[in-house]
């Protein structure tokens, strides 16, 4: 059964296994085990993290794509859900209609990309998507009128997803509330969609992937279309990603350039697949939640770590909350330097 | 006599001023195994990157059953046909041995587009991939990863990659190249096999006098990218200009 569900593809490590384990209950469960505004929130931003990593790692990790564009599917797919609801109303037709544009939207356009670049050779796939990706920034951040430019879009998701909405008393002290419901709908969005993936990866499709990724020229001389086969990882790949920034909308009801488009999160998502192991989906579990995490409580952490450490010379101005981008940066150098194969490489070694 | 499955019609390529293959017409039939031979740097493995199409021609044309496919992708070449082993071990070096060869026959399954069931679900393909194994004596290994493998094991994988397609044409580029004297054997009796077969046309690079004497049906000998002889191996061999210019010196019994 589990093995059905996780597609044959076991975690292959009781340390691994435990860790997942123990992530899926604390989202599954994070409005009961740690109620609190902050942290339900940060517990969607894991969740639509790990959807939008787990995507990145089936472009890097098995197709061995380079992409710079990944931030843009993700926005296509916030931006859809927002105009949708912004312009249609607050109904469930208009997250569908939107989400489902978006991810279109977003196929296409890797088609596009794909088709003229991918041919040619794959480092020349990521200039262009470099190069596309900047220029859809600076259109969203134009188009003010349509996208609100730098301000972004604020919008009303349905009133069952809303914090007003009471459909119960209190469970366990957490008030069963739409805000309660739209947690869910991101965490079993979130679900479906890695599960889905990981479903492709260890599919004959996925293999081939993997082929390609080791050794492409073998790969077309034993028969298969590499061209095809690449260009279809990045059309999926793009609209997974359009689909986890549909849930990020839905969940923030808010969307704007710094939370769906900027480079830093593109940034962040490379961080993660490769802290957590390229090629491994589960390390996308593993690296958006350490980073996630991270971003979150690391400045908290060494704000306490500072005040305890007071009066010894230089350590509280090195532990000082404003460096944490600093140890941020020392953490992930240490990561790949100690787990070149990322946690999950590490771990699954033993 | 039939029509020839594959054929070159004055197959040249120029590498800058350098002609490496220099108009080479040869028709190859059905059961035949024609062994190719002559000096290094004659332009063999480069006559194969034409036929098979990693590299294109800068002139004439590739036939096979009659077509041109000149035109055509190296994948598009291998699924109507042509099937190719490399001089240079040219594995998936981070993927086991088996998966190695079950990805070779998933290709000629027509499974690689097939995005939703599990490609470990498919019973038929890992059976035929044991099988491939078990044949080239390479079953013990099945599950070690590629880049461990000894030089000679990967040696015998590359001729298990091509007998996995197991296209119309084969093409063998040295297959026993920097193999030890106990492993070419295998890979020399599953050529052997093939060719009795009489169903299929095999392409034989091979330096070894002995390995020519017992296989070929037909020696074409490349000197300077130019076809220099062709015919029955007897007569090939005891041609003056392959006596004189390579025999004596390249093909000395091993
Ligand atoms: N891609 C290339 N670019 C430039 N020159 C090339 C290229 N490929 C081959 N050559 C040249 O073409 C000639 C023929 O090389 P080829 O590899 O076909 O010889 P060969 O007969 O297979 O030799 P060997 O017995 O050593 O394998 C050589 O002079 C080689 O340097
Ligand atoms: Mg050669």
């Amino acid at each position: 059964m589990i093995k059905a569900v996780l597609s044959g593809d076991m975690p292959r490590s009781s340390v691994l296994a435990l860790v997942l384990g123990l992530i899926l209950v604390c989202l599954a469960l994070a409005p009961f085990l740690f109620p609190g505004v902050r942290t339900v929130d940060t517990a969607a931003r894991i969740c639509v993290f790990i959807v939008l990593v787990a995507s990145y790692d089936l472009l890097l990790g098995y197709g061995g794509i380079v992409s710079f564009a990944h931030t843009m599917f993700f926005g296509i797919g916030a931006y859809g859900v927002a105009l949708a609801l912004t312009h249609m109303g607050r109904g469930f037709d208009a997250i569908l209609v939107g989400a489902a544009a978006g991810a279109l939207l977003a196929a296409v356009l890797a088609f596009v990309i794909g088709l003229f670049s991918l041919r040619v050779r794959a480092i020349f796939f990521a200039m262009i998507t470099l190069a596309v990706a900047s220029a859809v920034a600076v259109l969203v951040s134009q188009l003010s009128g349509l996208t609100g430019g730098e301000d972004g879009l604020t919008f009303k998701t349905p009133r069952a997803l809303g914090p007003a909405f009471k459909f119960g008393d209190e469970l366990f002290g957490v008030k069963l509330n739409g805000k309660l419901l739209s947690y869910y709908v991101v965490f079993i969005g979130s679900l479906v969609l890695f599960l889905l993936m990981l479903r492709v990866v260890n599919s004959p499709f996925g293999r081939v992937l993997q082929a390609i990724r080791e050794n492409d020229f073998r790969a077309e001389a034993i028969g298969y279309r590499v061209v095809y086969y690449r260009v279809a990882a990045t059309c999926l790949s793009a609209a997974v990603a359009a689909l986890a920034g549909s849930l990020y909308a839905i969940w923030l009801r808010y969307v704007g350039p710094d939370t769906t488009l900027s480079m830093e999160i593109m940034i962040d998502i490379l961080l993660m697949v490769v802290i957590g192991g390229m090629g491994t989906m589960y390390g996308a579990v593993i690296g958006a939640t350490l980073l996630v995490l991270a971003q979150n409580y690391l400045q908290n952490l060494m704000g306490v770590a500072g005040s305890l450490v007071e009066g010894v010379p230089v350590l509280p101005q090195l532990l000082d909350a404003d460096r944490w981008l600093l140890w941020l940066g020392v953490l992930f150098i240490l990561s790949v330097y100690f787990f070149p194969t990322g946690v999950v490489g590490r771990l699954r070694r033993g | 006599m039939t029509s020839p499955i594959l054929a070159t019609e004055g197959l040249t390529v120029r590498f800058g001023g350098h002609v490496a293959v220099d108009a080479v017409s040869c028709a190859f039939h059905t059961g035949e195994l024609t062994a190719i031979v002559g000096p290094n740097g004659a332009g063999k493995t480069t006559y194969f990157n034409l036929i098979s199409g990693q590299i294109p021609a800068s002139a004439g044309r590739v036939l096979l059953r009659g077509r041109d496919i000149s035109g055509q992708s190296v994948s598009q070449r291998t699924r109507a046909g042509i099937g190719r082993a490399f001089q240079l071990t040219n594995l998936f070096p981070n993927l086991s041995v088996f998966e190695n060869v079950r990805l070779v026959v998933q290709s000629k399954a027509g499974q690689g587009m097939n995005l939703w069931s599990m490609a470990s679900r498919h019973a038929e393909l890992t059976e035929a991939a044991e099988a491939i194994l078990t044949r080239v004596r390479l079953i013990g290994n099945r599950d070690q990863t590629v880049s461990e493998l000894s030089h000679g094991n990967q040696r015998k994988l590359e001729v298990a990659l091509l007998i996995a397609l197991d296209p119309a044409v084969y093409m063998f580029d040295e297959p026993t190249a920097g193999m030890s004297v106990d492993e070419a054997p295998v890979v020399l009796d599953l050529i052997a096999e093939l060719k009795e077969q009489r169903d299929r046309t095999i392409l034989l690079v091979e330096h070894k006098m002995d390995v020519i004497r017992t296989l070929a049906d037909r020696i074409i000998v490349l000197h300077n990218g130019a076809l220099a002889a062709d015919g029955d191996p007897a007569t090939v061999m005891a041609s003056d200009v392959v006596q004189e210019a390579y025999m004596g010196r390249e093909l000395e019994d091993v």
